[in-house]
């Protein structure tokens, strides 16, 4: 039925009952969070960085929030460990949505892009290429 | 024959005025419980919307042909039918059409507000406004200066009077009210706040937009200076809403908008502006929406404001009854039997978006999210909440499938 039931199919349920690499890190090189303010997601990222400053070493993510923006968190940490920044920025929407596995209802896009969006922002952030305190997604 | 005040509703028949409600997805029939956020619209409103455009359709005001002096005249006289609705006897002259509640507030805030706030004035209004409101006064806050406090609710969702007495004082310019809250369902005693304000010498703005299509509303009696609603949330079309002002108050104020079909004698030097309501409906007007929106006031007269709000009632505790019959539900508001037609609430273990997806694969359409009331949900210390609102057409059945859907939720979370 409708779009909805196949959004919650066991990879997102499992991703959101047992989140993978969920906390925060020590020392992270960096650290950003995000929301949706009319949906109350938040995401926290925090990545380090290999000596070449390119390699994500490690990656945790925490935070609060629906199924699909926390499920999306969980699965994208899990595809970044060992990524480049540079991969991290060729990402995009479609992207994020091909590794849910499911068809997202168009409202609901913005709850499944904010991790990554956060991620991408906080790189962003710490190559001095954007100057921002939070990410938005819309 | 009209029916009596106290004659339970004939559901089968009005839903049958309401042909969205045949809607089925996936051989499911839509449960439609988002009427709060906007309202389904009947056979005669839509008839009268098509006849309108079929036969008729003109400016107004403006042409001396045949079409434009009916449509003059059912647009004027569709103001007149929505003050007799509300119970404002100054006819027309009270009643300006805006596009929605969210315009009617911004007219005050910016004809009034600007002209007459400034850094000794106070305006007071509550914690569960809705943004229309809340974020107007708030951006006039800091344009004139003027300070606004915020009216606290108790731990049930009311207001608390006795921090109102506090707050409205002798600085206070404005009070401004949400008559029935969209997030709690509360139903504030705004006559008793009206006359607090008078009192202190300071004007009351009622926001109706939850009050008037599901209660009968008497703005006289109320004694609100100003008072706003919306035509999509009462069986009406969008682009339509309503500002209701005491007619020496409209006519001391300024226009909002300035343009056509204001203006009476136009110089490149001066203008002299038209007689109320009009100096406030300036360019072509909502024509259609207008004379669609008298429509929507005869059709919920024709089967009663007293039974409608009767039939909700009961809806909003039976609701309420089996929503908090659950220990993992937290409902937001007074009890079941003293709320409107809406309850707000949570399940634990499911966000309230997943759930709302969810109730969708049931058909059932609920609001979830802030409901543009977000600092109260700050308040109430969540950041969303699910809300099933009810209406004329709804039936205990469709609240039976809803609590389905949150149990299936549930499980799939579990
Ligand atoms: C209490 C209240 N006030 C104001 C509004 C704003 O109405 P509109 O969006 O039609 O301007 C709404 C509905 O959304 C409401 O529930």
């Amino acid at each position: 039925m409708g779009l909805g039931s196949d959004m919650y199919r066991q990879q997102i349920l499992d991703h959101y009952k047992n989140p993978r690499n969920y906390g925060e890190l020590e020392e992270p090189t960096f650290s950003h969070t995000g929301e949706n303010p009319t949906c109350g997601d938040t995401i926290q990222i925090d990545v380090v960085l290999a000596d070449d400053e390119e390699t994500i070493e490690h990656i945790a993510f925490s935070g609060d929030g629906c199924a699909i923006s926390q499920a999306s968190a969980s699965l994208l940490t899990q595809q970044l460990q060992g990524m480049t920044l540079t991969e991290l920025h060729e990402l995009d929407r479609d992207d994020v949505i091909d590794m849910l596995g499911v068809e997202i209802s168009p409202m609901r896009v913005k709850c499944a892009v904010l991790a990554e969006k956060v991620a991408q922002d906080g790189a962003k952030i710490h190559t001095g290429d954007i100057e921002i305190d939070t990410t938005q997604t819309e | 024959m009209k029916a009596s005040t106290t004659d339970p509703l004939d559901i089968e028949h009005i839903r049958a005025d309401f042909p969205i409600l045949q809607r089925e997805f996936d051989g499911t029939q839509l449960v439609y419980l988002d009427n709060a956020a906007t309202s389904q619209t009947p056979e005669p409103v839509i008839d009268t919307i098509a006849e309108y455009y079929r036969t008729y359709n003109a400016n107004v005001h403006r042409g001396l042909h045949q079409l434009s002096q009916e449509a003059s005249i059912a647009y004027e006289e569709a103001h007149d039918r929505v003050a007799e609705f509300i119970g404002a006897s100054g006819g027309r002259e009270e009643i300006v059409f805006t596009k929605n509640t969210t315009e009617s507030m911004n007219l005050v805030a910016y004809a009034w507000g600007l002209a007459e706030l400034g850094p000794e004035d106070e305006i007071v209004t509550t914690q569960m406004e809705h943004h229309s409101s809340l974020v107007t006064w708030q951006q006039i806050g800091k344009k004139t200066g003027a300070e606004v406090k915020y009216i606290q609710i108790d731990e049930e969702g009311y207001l608390d009077m006795d921090h109102a007495r506090e707050l409205i004082t002798d600085d206070t310019a404005m009070v401004s009210v949400a008559h029935v809250s969209n997030t709690l369902g509360t139903i504030n005693p705004v006559s008793e706040l009206a006359d607090i304000a008078h009192d202190h010498g300071a004007y009351i703005f009622v926001d109706g937009a939850q009050s008037v299509p599901h209660q009968p509303v008497d703005v006289e009696a109320i004694d609100a200076d100003f008072f706003a609603f919306s035509g999509h949330k009462m069986c009406g079309p969008t682009g339509i809403g309503v500002l209701y002002g005491k007619r020496e108050l409209l006519e001391s104020m300024q226009p909002y908008l300035y343009g056509g079909s204001m203006v009476r004698k136009v110089t490149y030097e001066e203008t002299t502006f038209e007689e109320l309501p009009w100096k406030f409906e300036a360019g072509t007007p909502v024509i259609g929406q207008g004379i669609a929106l008298a429509a929507a006031c005869d059709y919920l007269d024709e089967i009663g404001l007293e039974r409608i709000q009767r039939h909700e009632h009961e809806l909003a505790e039976y609701a309420y009854d089996r929503l908090t019959a659950f220990e993992d539900i937290t409902v937001y508001g007074p009890p079941g039997n003293d709320r409107v037609g809406l309850v707000s609430f949570n399940l634990d273990s499911v966000h309230a978006h997943d759930l709302s997806s969810i109730l969708n694969d049931h058909a059932v359409a609920i609001r979830a999210g802030d409901h543009c009331t977000q600092p109260l949900h700050d308040t109430l210390g969540t950041a969303a909440s699910a809300r099933a609102s009810f209406y004329l057409y709804n039936t205990r059945e469709e609240i039976d499938a809803l609590i389905e859907g949150i149990d299936d939720a549930r499980e799939l979370f579990a």
